[in-house]
């Protein structure tokens, strides 16, 4: 069995935690420079405020009446830390999935057990950290990803759904949902299925798998057995175009060298970029993971992540591979053997998106012209002549630029002279 | 109790301690050291670490400035580095950052009359009950650090 943890409405969440007054008022998160609303609480929802709406063209009652916050990259990077070190006390096997998403491998742990793990787990959190966070229990990713959902809501089952591949009430909630409302399924995909009469997930779960193979890709497939109860899943199959970008990978042996960790986050920042390029999207925040091998008794171990925010929407490999460099050299200890590292690019908005930006951008318009051609020409040097023909290897230093974020809150567990104050009155 | 899946390399060895009476643990393969320990092991020394023997927790440890002077009877000056543990219960007599109507203060948690409530060290101000009170309790103060005239630069 496998739980999907996943943080409710995690920025407004982490805010609410260190401002206790923003419970119960309508709360938004910004993203620095352009402004657009990237994070929403329940009651900003209420009021009809979209995903990635531009704060000046909100009305001027909701802009009057709700909180909106810049984001603060670095309390929420922390926040995902402390919520990622308590799961690993429930599993060793602790996949980060995204800053607010985990997968917790419970195989092998007795059945009976795992609700009341779920349970134990949730309150752990939400007591060390504040956090409210739902579980989904499944035998495989793609049915934790429905159990999650369902978790959230559907208030029955208190924040914890355990979903059995062969339970009626598995039959009977996948025989609600959607098709495209599926983790993996894209929008263009779920109207070719409907085309085949498949509009619900309990009809892919029945389709003829080789068929979909054939009709659309071995992934499809995949989720076919993942939806029957089958783990066929990679998670590098997984990514969310519209959401966050990882690259991660195994080093084939475990290294303490930072010169090796420095080159493998150089190569998944590179990699990362061109794949961001490749969906014409921009990043907003580049994580940066590692981690030991936590298998491998009386190692010495380590695992730590962190958030570092773009001064603005970037494609840019040399401006994502500075702020990975960086947010490398924040978390990299010696003595410790390291198995794996990633790296992921967050809260993705449309390239289109860059033009709002350039007013108030310290860049030119010919030097975001530059940019892009410079990278357009490494891509396609990269395809034509094999991957890796053109590297980076100096980022250049972008630290003259200051990052927008005037409406931030404080960096409650990352600056010393910005900690939480408490009255004692 | 079930068994994960052991790497051959490592035996089980016995019952694990079960952490939560309510949930069992499985059992984790780990290697224990058999045979005398070396007498050396005794002069064994590494440096102290203040950081480790402050913040038990790191994951539920949290860091806060205190403000004001009412609580000068527990040691707390205005301008104090709390150490508050999220992990701890709050239980009467000990000290805790508190949310009063949205708002995070930290006051001593008491039993008066068979009422939970939040008491000041400074007289002047009168217990506050939690009955009937927007209250949400954030941590337990474990430590206070608090700097003596003179060393701030």
């Amino acid at each position: 069995m496998i739980a999907l943890v996943d943080c409710n409405n995690f920025y407004v969440s982490c805010e609410r935690v260190f401002a206790p007054r923003l419970e119960g008022l309508p709360v938004g998160v910004l993203s620095n420079n352009d402004g657009c609303v990237v994070a929403r609480s329940q009651e900003l929802k209420a009021l009809g405020v979209a995903m990635g709406a531009p704060m000046h063209l909100l009305p001027p009652a909701i802009r009057r009446h709700a909180v909106l916050l810049s984001s603060n990259y670095a309390l929420y990077g922390d926040m995902s830390r402390r919520v990622n070190a308590i799961l690993a006390e429930f599993s060793p096997d602790v996949e980060v999935y995204s800053i607010d998403e985990s997968f917790v491998s419970f195989v092998g742990f007795d059945a009976s057990t795992l609700e009341a793990r779920g349970q134990r787990l949730r309150e752990m959190v939400c007591r060390d950290t504040g956090l409210p966070v739902c579980v989904g229990l499944a035998p495989t990713r793609v049915l934790a990803k429905v159990a999650n959902r369902a978790a959230k809501t559907i208030a029955a089952y208190a924040g914890v759904c355990r979903l059995d591949a062969d339970d009626p009430a598995t039959r009977a909630l996948l025989q609600r949902l959607p098709v495209a409302a599926l983790w993996g399924v894209a929008r263009r995909t779920s109207e070719r299925l409907a085309l085949m009469g498949i509009d619900t997930a309990w009809q892919l779960r029945e389709a003829d798998s080789k068929l979909i193979r054939r009709t659309f890709s071995v992934v499809l497939e995949r989720i076919v057995w993942e939806l029957r109860g089958h783990s066929a899943i990679v998670l590098e199959d997984m990514s969310e175009p519209r959401q966050r970008i990882m690259v991660s990978r195994s080093f084939g042996r475990l290294t303490g060298e930072r010169h090796e960790l420095e080159a493998a986050v150089r190569q998944h920042a590179a990699r990362a970029g061109e794949k961001l390029r490749r969906q014409r999207h921009l990043a907003r925040a580049v994580m940066v993971m590692v981690r030991t091998n936590p298998f491998v008794a009386g190692e010495a171990q380590y695992r730590n992540s962190v958030v570092v925010p773009l001064v603005r929407p970037s494609d840019d490999s040399r401006e994502l591979l500075a702020v990975a460099r960086r947010g490398l050299s924040a978390i990299f200890r010696d003595g410790y053997r390291y198995q794996k590292c990633g790296v992921m690019l967050l809260d993705l908005v449309d390239a289109q998106h860059r033009q709002l930006t350039l007013y108030d951008a310290a860049q030119s318009e010919a030097e975001n012209d530059r940019s892009q051609r410079l990278m357009a020409a490494v891509d396609r040097l990269n395809r034509e002549m094999g991957r890796d023909t053109v590297r980076f290897c100096l980022p250049r230093d972008n630290s003259a630029w200051a990052l927008r974020c005037e409406r931030r809150s404080s960096r409650y567990t990352t600056r010393w002279d910005e900690l939480m104050k408490v009255k004692t009155r | 109790m079930s068994l994960i899946p052991l790497d051959p390399a490592i035996r089980a060895l016995g019952r694990a301690v079960v952490a939560y009476p309510s949930v069992t643990q499985p059992l984790m393969g780990c290697r224990v050291r058999a045979g005398f320990p070396s007498p050396a092991d005794d002069h064994l020394d590494v440096e102290i670490d203040l950081h480790a023997h402050v913040v038990r927790r790191p994951a539920s440890t949290y860091f806060v400035r205190a403000e004001g002077d009412s609580m000068l009877g527990d040691g707390i000056h205005h301008g104090d580095l709390l150490v508050v543990d999220r992990s701890l219960e709050p239980l009467p007599g000990r000290v805790i950052v508190v949310a009063v109507d949205g708002e995070p203060t930290v006051k001593r948690l008491e039993c008066r009359q068979e009422r939970t409530c939040l008491v000041a060290s400074n007289p002047r101000f009168a217990p506050i009950p939690l009955e009937g009170r927007e209250c949400q309790v954030w941590g337990v103060v474990t430590h206070v650090v608090h700097e003596l005239p003179g060393i701030a630069s």
